[in-house]
């Protein structure tokens, strides 16, 4: 899990500086969480598509769009689509957007995303149908701490415990920075686990680049029937020690020397 | 084609009676809605199908995206609110979540245009075609009678892809046989035949104008009457057909003359027959509280006042 994780935080900075653009602060935070998710709990087909039993695929949406380099890694890395793709990340042409795209028909992308606050709420509308079909298929959902500020993500937690989804689990990388500072500097949502509770969900709070506690708490909300939310406590920028907490990683592409030491430090780790 | 009763019936009743009917036959149809469902008369296929209605509550943002996710998840999704809630304040959950994935949500506003009437401009929505217009994969239909919102409903159900559907609050006078009409998706149609001009029209102002277009005859005017339900895609063959025959257009809607079928008609009429238009539909200002008709006949979209502005319109060299 170490390497796999190590590889692909490599491949998200080297995408991004191929692009000259990108957001590898966000993408950093949550590539441990969505290794977790791919290489243990997610039953997610790799004959994307084409299998069987497609339908009963467990559904995850990247609701915090920009960090798709680490969508796109892992799931290259996990075999959805070759690794050769990811050259191609942001430029004219390329199934990897800027953002995911659905449109795009890249294997692994179930919806597009990208304008923020918006994810829970397609999860919601993804679990209702699974529920009404009696698939008995999990939705989890990626947000960013920041992206909570969106009143829309609120209306969707309201909507989960009113419709009593049992199917739902979210997961915010709680990085703590957004573009503009700190999250509770610009807009504070604390007590954030006292105000999920009292939206009615379970909550659980772990470290998002603890493996085994991502894994054990992932797979008891996946086997769980009550609403789950899992605050991953995250570093934005990790593994890589200039860019770590420092927001001003958010959106910005490494230098050619920049990526050079970004990479000698994660080959060493 | 026209029918020669006038029976006056609701648009929403209609439409919810159509639902409940099409949710009879397909059982993979569900229907959202936002704390509106008497208003929208979606609350029939409530009572008739509760297990398959999601009431949002007033969240119009989060409603627009479930229903995209209900759609992702293999369901014909019928959503409805006010057009003003259902437009302005969800543009970007409609363009960046159900257009941009292409997901088969069909959003029947009701209560679009000036005609909401009392409750004033907070509720008029004037722009919503214009909102809905713009964004890519989006097709936009405008109904004129009960006879073709039913049709369009059924079209809706039956074709895969996000559409907007605009009804009134108002009851429409029947404009169609219900025998002989059938809904084409592909073309605008032409009522009536003529040689010195050519109007086009849809929703509640369609019966309006072919109300002018008599007292037109009388005049000796002639009129080809175009309706065009679908606003977008735009399909050019009869408009170009009857502009190439009169050079003169008059666009009549219920809606901003700003990007709606006024905007759609000269976007077409540029390319493919320059023509003199007159856009007849509310002139970039809010609207205001006052009875339907009192606000049709102030802001010139009755008869009378369509036929004033087209015997003007004439004038013009």
């Amino acid at each position: 899990m170490e390497a796999f994780t190590r590889a692909v935080r490599k491949d998200c900075l080297k995408m991004i500086h191929n692009a000259k653009s990108g957001h590898p602060g966000g993408a950093c935070s949550c590539v441990d969480i969505l290794a977790v998710l791919y290489k243990k709990v997610l039953n997610v087909p790799l004959e994307w598509d084409k299998a069987v039993d497609f339908n009963q695929r467990d559904r995850f949406i990247l609701s915090k769009g920009h960090a798709s380099t680490a969508l796109y890694a892992t799931l290259a890395h996990c075999g959805y689509f070759s690794k050769d793709l990811l050259s191609g990340f942001r430029k004219l042409g390329s199934k990897l957007q800027g953002h995911p795209s659905s449109r795009t028909k890249l294997p692994g992308i179930e919806v597009s995303t990208g304008s923020l606050g918006q994810g829970l709420s397609i999860g919601v509308g993804i679990a209702l149908a699974l529920r009404l079909d009696k698939i008995n298929s999990k939705v989890f959902v990626l947000m960013g701490d920041g992206e909570m500020q969106e009143g829309s993500v609120w209306e969707s937690l309201m909507n989960a415990n009113a419709k009593k989804l049992e199917n739902l689990v979210v997961i915010i990388d709680r990085n703590n920075l957004q573009i503009d500072g700190l999250v509770d500097d610009v807009k504070t949502l604390e007590p954030l686990d006292e105000k999920l509770r009292a939206f009615g969900f379970d909550v659980y709070e772990i470290d998002g680049h603890n493996f085994e506690q991502i894994e054990s708490v992932c797979l008891e909300a996946k086997n769980s029937n009550r609403l789950t939310a899992i605050i991953a406590n995250t570093i934005k920028g990790k593994g890589v020690s200039f860019m770590e907490n420092n927001v001003s990683w958010h959106g910005k592409a490494p230098n050619d020397e920049e990526l050079r030491k970004a990479l000698e430090e994660l080959d060493v780790k | 084609m026209l029918s020669k009763n006038q029976t006056v019936s609701s648009p929403r009743n209609c439409y919810g009676e159509k639902l409940v009917e099409l949710g009879a036959k397909n059982p993979n149809i569900v229907v959202l809605d936002a704390d509106l469902s008497c208003s929208t008369q979606t609350c029939r296929f409530a009572k008739a199908y509760p297990e398959r209605f999601f009431n949002c509550g007033i969240a119009e943002q989060d409603m627009m995206t479930t229903a995209a996710g209900l759609a992702y998840g293999g369901k014909t999704v019928f959503v409805s609110t006010f057009a003003m809630f259902a437009t302005a304040r969800c543009l970007d959950q409609i363009r960046n979540t159900i257009c941009y994935s292409k997901l088969n949500v069909k959003i029947v506003a009701t209560h679009g245009g000036i005609t909401v009437g009392e409750d004033g401009a907070s509720h008029q929505a004037l722009e919503d075609i214009s909102f809905m217009r713009s964004i890519p994969d989006m097709k936009v239909i405008v109904p004129a009678d009960c006879i073709e919102v039913s049709d369009v409903i059924e079209y809706a159900a039956n074709t895969n892809g996000p559409m907007y559907i605009r009804i009134p609050r108002t009851n429409l006078k029947q404009i169609f046989d219900s025998e002989t009409y059938n809904f084409n998706p592909v073309a605008g149609i032409k009522l009536t035949d003529g040689k010195d001009l050519t109007i086009v029209s849809n929703g509640e102002t369609l019966f309006e104008v072919l109300e002018a277009a008599k007292m037109l005859n009388e005049v000796g005017i002639e009129a080809d009457v175009l309706h065009y339900p679908v606003v977008k895609p735009f399909y050019h063959t009869v408009l170009k057909q009857s502009a190439m025959k009169t050079k003169k257009v008059v666009v009549v809607e219920n809606h901003s003359i700003i990007g709606g079928l006024g905007s759609a008609v000269c976007e077409s009429l540029s390319h493919y027959a320059p023509s003199k238009v007159c856009t007849i539909g509310i002139k970039d200002t809010f609207g205001q509280s006052g009875e339907q008709r009192q606000l049709m006949e102030f802001y010139g979209l009755t008869d009378k006042k369509i036929y004033e502005k087209i015997i003007k319109f004439m004038d013009v060299r």
